[in-house]
């Protein structure tokens, strides 16, 4: 469990101050790219590689974005907005869920239902921030999909929540925006191709298997998407932000594919 | 199928034959280490874990990269092979056809050690079972990638191989297949240098009609194809 292993190099700390973390982003990511990928090239690679020293890493990890970029395009034109993923019978369903984030179980940090809030950011007519009782009072879906994990495991769960195209819709967002944006109450970052985010099974996801999300699950809120890898549904969700600039994500900025679709 | 005798005699292995040869074999390799990292976070075995000297790609990220990158020129100097090789008539010329009598005569041949190397444009029965095994399993390794990286795209097609977890376990069966299939590949190879010289070069030229030393090396064979 890679995730778990390399915890205490990417868990924040203490709380990040937002506003500057936004203003300096760039300089941010980049300085994560730098540092997490120098040692990216292991000794396989090297002897596979020979010519390529070590100082070549920058070119080469160049190299492997702008393929990963390619292949975002490639998956973006397979993908079918119609086409539905396979559902399946509620006695199959994992309860509870399986745990994942970028940190252990025990440091999850529970989300306080009076003081939780999504705010609303980017191409939105009504801004209005949400709070519990208000999204709870939305019409709800629900799926039984499978959850597949970028390591390999997968489990099938029962997901209930609002329709992201119908609350899209509903608060006015601008559905020819690009990407959706999310941020999360843990400091996760993520975002979402527009189409999939209009795809009729992706939600904004409050319940799990009948009951509310329990709290390592993502409480109050979070992104189920059937058509993306699991950290393309990041868990306890504070604002949402539709855009036209890409917004990478808390994996995808440290490589993993963006687009990450099945 | 036929050639025309006032053709240049074209070299064992023609200069194309050997460029996608060689793409496919950098491709089969990085494939195998990069897929081994990825492996790694959720192994199929509980014994077997592959050390990072031996993948490709120190973190997950990465070999998923590298594995992303290396499927399209194994993909589509894949295609390109087998589309040579059926147009150009060079799988029906070396490849078939194969009979258990010409595999088990070239294994007896070989526990006598009678097994000649003389002419090397001639492949035996093992060699042949062993090139069209391995081009079956490519191919089978290209399937089964496809259903692991689109289950949901393509649910239809995933489907034929089972659930997720099915497709994830014959890709990697499949890998160990072709593991084994290099080493021997790679160690017969190296047991008879002027193959691996061969595949470099290009070989010696063939004959215009080069069904005479096929007749003469196994005679069971019926050669009416050539």
């Amino acid at each position: 469990m890679t995730f778990k292993r390399r915890l205490s190099l990417f868990r924040p700390k203490t709380g990040v101050d937002q506003g500057a973390f936004e203003a300096n982003r760039r300089l941010v990511d980049d300085i994560n790219r730098r540092g997490i990928l120098r040692g990216t090239l292991s000794l396989g690679g090297l002897v596979m590689l020979t010519g390529c020293e070590a100082g070549h890493d920058g070119a080469i990890n160049s190299a492997l974005r702008a393929v990963s970029e390619l292949n975002d395009s490639v998956q973006a034109a397979l993908f079918r907005p119609d086409h539905l993923a396979p559902t399946y019978s509620a006695d199959q369903v994992l309860r509870p869920p399986r745990f994942n984030a970028f940190y252990g179980i025990d440091d999850v940090e529970a989300v306080d239902a009076k003081d939780w809030k999504l705010e609303l950011a980017g191409s939105i007519a009504t801004k209005k921030a949400w709070t519990l009782d208000d999204i709870y009072a939305l019409p709800r879906q629900e799926m039984i999909i499978k959850h597949i994990c970028v390591e390999g495991w997968d489990y099938i769960g029962q997901w209930a929540g609002v329709n992201l195209r119908s609350f899209l819709e509903r608060v006015g967002a601008d559905t020819k925006a690009r990407y959706v944006a999310f941020k999360c109450a843990d400091d996760y970052t993520g975002s979402i191709d527009m189409a999939t985010a209009l795809h009729p099974q992706t939600l904004l996801a409050t319940h799990y298997a009948g009951e509310p999300l329990g709290d390592p699950y993502g409480f109050p809120l979070r992104l189920r998407t059937a058509t993306k890898l699991g950290y393309k549904n990041p868990k306890w969700i504070t604002a949402i932000e539709v855009t036209n600039v890409k917004p990478g994500g808390y994996w995808e900025d440290r490589g993993f594919n963006w687009f990450g679709g099945i | 199928m036929s050639r025309k005798d006032s053709r240049p005699a074209r070299r064992l292995h023609p200069l194309a034959l050997r460029i996608m040869h060689w793409i496919n074999a950098i491709s089969i390799l990085a494939l195998i280490f990069s897929g081994w990292k990825i492996y790694d976070d959720y192994p199929i075995l509980s014994w077997l874990r592959f050390d990072d000297a031996y993948t490709l790609g120190g973190h997950p990220e990465t070999a998923l990269q590298w594995h992303f990158l290396f499927m399209w020129p194994l993909a589509i100097s894949g295609i390109a092979y087998i589309l040579y090789g059926l147009v150009s008539g060079r799988f029906w010329n070396k490849l078939l056809p194969l009979s258990i009598g010409e595999i088990l005569k070239t294994v007896g041949d070989a526990l006598r050690f009678k097994l000649g190397h003389d002419d090397i444009t001639h492949y035996n029965g093992v060699q042949k079972l062993l090139y069209l095994g391995a081009i079956a399993l490519i191919v089978l390794q290209i399937l089964t990638g496809l259903a692991i990286w689109k289950p949901v795209q393509f649910s239809e097609y995933a489907a034929l191989f089972g659930s997720f977890q099915t497709a994830r376990i014959l890709h990697f069966t499949g890998m160990a297949l072709i593991c084994g299939f290099v080493v021997v590949h790679v160690a017969l190879a190296l047991l008879v240098p002027k193959t691996l010289l061969a595949m470099l070069t290009g070989g010696p030229r063939l004959e215009p009609a080069a069904a005479p030393a096929a007749a003469i090396a196994a005679p069971d064979v019926p050669v009416s194809s050539n």
